[in-house]
């Protein structure tokens, strides 16, 4: 309770008498935005994933800019004599890779592999998650019992064994579903999407049975809505906040999950790069080249980490009960 | 209020309705039934305020709520403007829904919180797709709220930034948006402080007068029944135990259970007050799952005969002085003057 009256700008010398302008509140998203650059560990954690998100975009200009090689341009000088990469130097600053692929180059270009797989599945998941979660909640019934058992299995389906078999069972000719998954990166999305789902389904359900308890699902009701109209313009504008931070939560796990696909070769296929494929070929022998696990492995430490810390930060920042 | 009360705008006969007891998964279906609203009939007249009033858990909002349909009645006829609407479906109730509207209690919850004011009163034109044109809709919610007494500056605010009888403007303005024949107000005061109360009262009068509303009026004060009903209706345990225009209600009840509830009424003049014979109930609302045999009332009754009360079921009659009562033995006007402070005999 430190400094509650911040939440509200008050005109001084405008009484109640003068109404029109006389307080003017700030809009939740004002509200939420205040809160969250007072968090610094939050707001560095939203620095470096926006860095991090130009990075990948800029991926090709990067690598012109420090005048790196390309991350599939093999160097073979790079190698000494007897083939082993050679490590950080002058030219090459995180060293090669056994090929003689420069790490830096292919750490930038595993950032556009990891947020992609993470971004587009967390998307994927949060809206199956969200349609799937406000059915079963506001229909209740037999059709909450249907959901809701199946999303049980889901949770119970082990879902890294399901990635690598469906990996395999893909990788030939023009994949599964008459080519809609490929091997690459659409498996690894629609993995770790159908991993990710039934929790936010299982989250989402629970807020809509409270919400649909409330009287103003009544009044839209008494009003005439549909409803399919009552469920987007009534129940979905109050799931917003709950939604993002849990998207925020699970974006770090669904990179973990695209890392541990590739480490396994079963995520994208080579020559891309990915952080989690660049760790798993080095695990035959860090003992000597160390450079080649330890850089990927950073990058996505302080990734995973960065984004925890900005789920944390939304979590406090859009919970009306925090006062920071 | 000019509008004719002789024609009756709603009837409603014999309505039932019956929630089933859920149990457990394994012994489904042998659970009873809560008689929530267990044989109801009465007439509302175009133009008038009836009053609902009762104890909690009497069926006084499940009334509401099967006149406006938001919920199934298990039997009986609800006639609307002489149509029966108490089978319709879903799709069939939609245009009706214009004529009807509900008022809810808790001005708290029944606004979204993440709409602004200017979208949750346009809500009904868009539902119903009417004044497409958006500058235009703007200016019809900017009426209906300056008609309500909020400032139409406010469009863009949200419900929390008001106090609680403003909420309850927007819920009227709401309410009154596709100009309808007949407002049900669930409690719509019971949730505020009872400076405010006086306000949406007069709010709602004014209303009424203007717009030639059809109000029932759902309460569990008597005070404020008294301000806005032109007749009342004492429900008890799920049953209308007596109807009457409000002089004749709060003049001389006829009805024990209503002379119990008029007596609880406090007495401001602390003489009066000691000479009062108040009669106080004993015990609880018996349990709408199981309610008593015969007369519903029989077993808190302090005139209950037995062998009469808990044997033959009084039907509604006129009784003296107007008032319809069930009831074997009604009130005497000496009972009346003795234990009702607000009576006129």
């Amino acid at each position: 309770m430190s400094t509650p009256l911040t939440d509200i700008a008050v005109d001084p010398g405008a009484g109640p008498e003068s109404e029109s302008v006389a307080i003017a509140a700030r809009t939740p998203l004002e509200l939420f935005w205040r809160r969250l650059r007072q968090d610094r560990v939050a707001f560095a954690g939203l620095v470096f994933v926006v860095l991090l998100i130009l990075m990948a975009i800029f991926a090709p200009l990067l690598v012109k800019l420090f005048g790196i090689p390309g991350p599939n341009t093999q160097n073979a000088q790079a190698l000494d004599d007897f083939g082993t990469p050679t490590g950080p130097s002058s030219v090459h600053l995180m060293g090669v890779d056994q090929l003689g692929r420069d790490v830096f180059s292919r750490v930038i270009y595993g950032s556009r592999v990891s947020l992609e797989a993470a971004l587009l599945s967390t998307f994927f998941a949060v809206t199956l998650g969200t349609i799937v979660g406000m059915v079963a909640g506001f229909y209740r019934g037999w059709i909450d019992t249907v959901l809701s058992r199946t999303l049980d299995v889901m949770l119970g389906f082990p879902s890294l064994l399901l990635g690598i078999g469906l990996a395999s069972a893909c990788s030939f000719g023009n994949g599964c579903l008459g080519g809609l998954i490929k091997p690459g990166l659409t498996v690894v999305i629609v993995v770790i999407a159908l991993a990710a789902f039934p929790y936010i389904a299982r989250i989402v359900r629970g807020q809509v049975l409270s919400l649909r308890e409330k009287e103003f699902i009544e009044a839209s009701r008494s009003l005439g809505a549909s409803d399919l109209r009552t469920i987007f313009r009534e129940i979905l504008p109050n799931l917003v906040a709950p939604i993002i931070v849990y998207s925020t939560l699970i974006i770090p796990q669904n990179i973990l999950f695209e890392a541990s696909l590739s480490f396994l070769g079963v995520g994208v296929q080579p020559p891309t790069s990915s952080w989690g494929q660049m760790i798993g070929d080095a695990s035959g022998n860090f003992g000597e080249v160390w450079w080649y696990m330890l850089f990927p492995g950073v990058a996505l430490v302080l990734t995973v980490l960065a984004f925890n810390l900005i789920g944390d930060g939304l979590q406090d920042a859009l919970d009306p009960k925090g006062d920071r | 209020m000019t509008a004719d009360r002789q024609t009756p705008l709603i009837e409603v006969r014999d309505l039932v309705k019956h929630f089933p007891i859920r149990s457990g998964f394994l012994d489904r279906g042998k659970g009873g039934v809560v008689h929530a609203v267990d044989g109801v009939s009465f007439d509302v007249m175009q133009g008038e305020t009836l009053g609902l009033v009762g104890e909690s858990g009497c069926g006084k909002s499940t009334t509401a709520r099967l006149i406006t349909r938001l919920l199934d009645p298990t039997s009986g006829s609800i006639r609307f403007d002489g149509r029966d609407i108490a089978q319709l479906s879903r799709k069939e109730l939609k245009p009706l829904r214009r004529d009807m509207q509900m008022i809810f209690q808790d001005p708290y919850s029944s606004l979204n919180p993440r709409k602004t004011v200017g979208s949750i009163i346009s809500e009904p034109f868009l539902i119903h797709g009417m004044e497409k044109d958006d500058a235009k809709r703007r200016k019809l919610v900017e009426e209906l709220m300056d008609q309500v007494g909020l400032n139409p500056e406010h469009y863009n605010r949200r419900p929390h930034e008001f106090s609680g009888g403003q909420r309850q403007r927007i819920g009227v303005a709401r309410a009154i948006a596709l100009k309808p024949k007949v407002v049900v107000a669930d409690e719509p005061v019971s949730a505020l402080d009872v400076s405010i109360q006086a306000q949406i009262l007069n709010l709602l009068r004014e209303l009424q007068r203007d717009l030639g509303l059809t109000i029932i009026f759902i309460a569990h004060d008597l005070s404020v029944v008294r301000h806005m009903c032109d007749r009342i209706a004492v429900m008890y345990l799920g049953k209308i135990v007596e109807l009457a225009d409000a002089d004749a209600l709060y003049g001389h009840p006829r009805h024990p259970y209503t002379g119990a509830l008029l007596s609880s009424v406090p007495v401001p003049d602390p003489v009066l007050a000691r000479e009062r014979k108040q009669t106080v109930l004993g015990g609880d609302v018996p349990s709408p799952a199981n309610p008593p045999k015969a007369c519903r009332f029989h077993t808190r009754c302090p005139k209950a005969v037995d062998g009469t009360c808990d044997v033959d079921e009084p039907q509604l009659e006129v009784k003296e002085g107007g008032n319809i009562a069930a009831c074997h033995f009604p009130l005497a006007d000496a009972e009346v003057a003795a234990a009702v402070p607000t009576s006129e005999v």
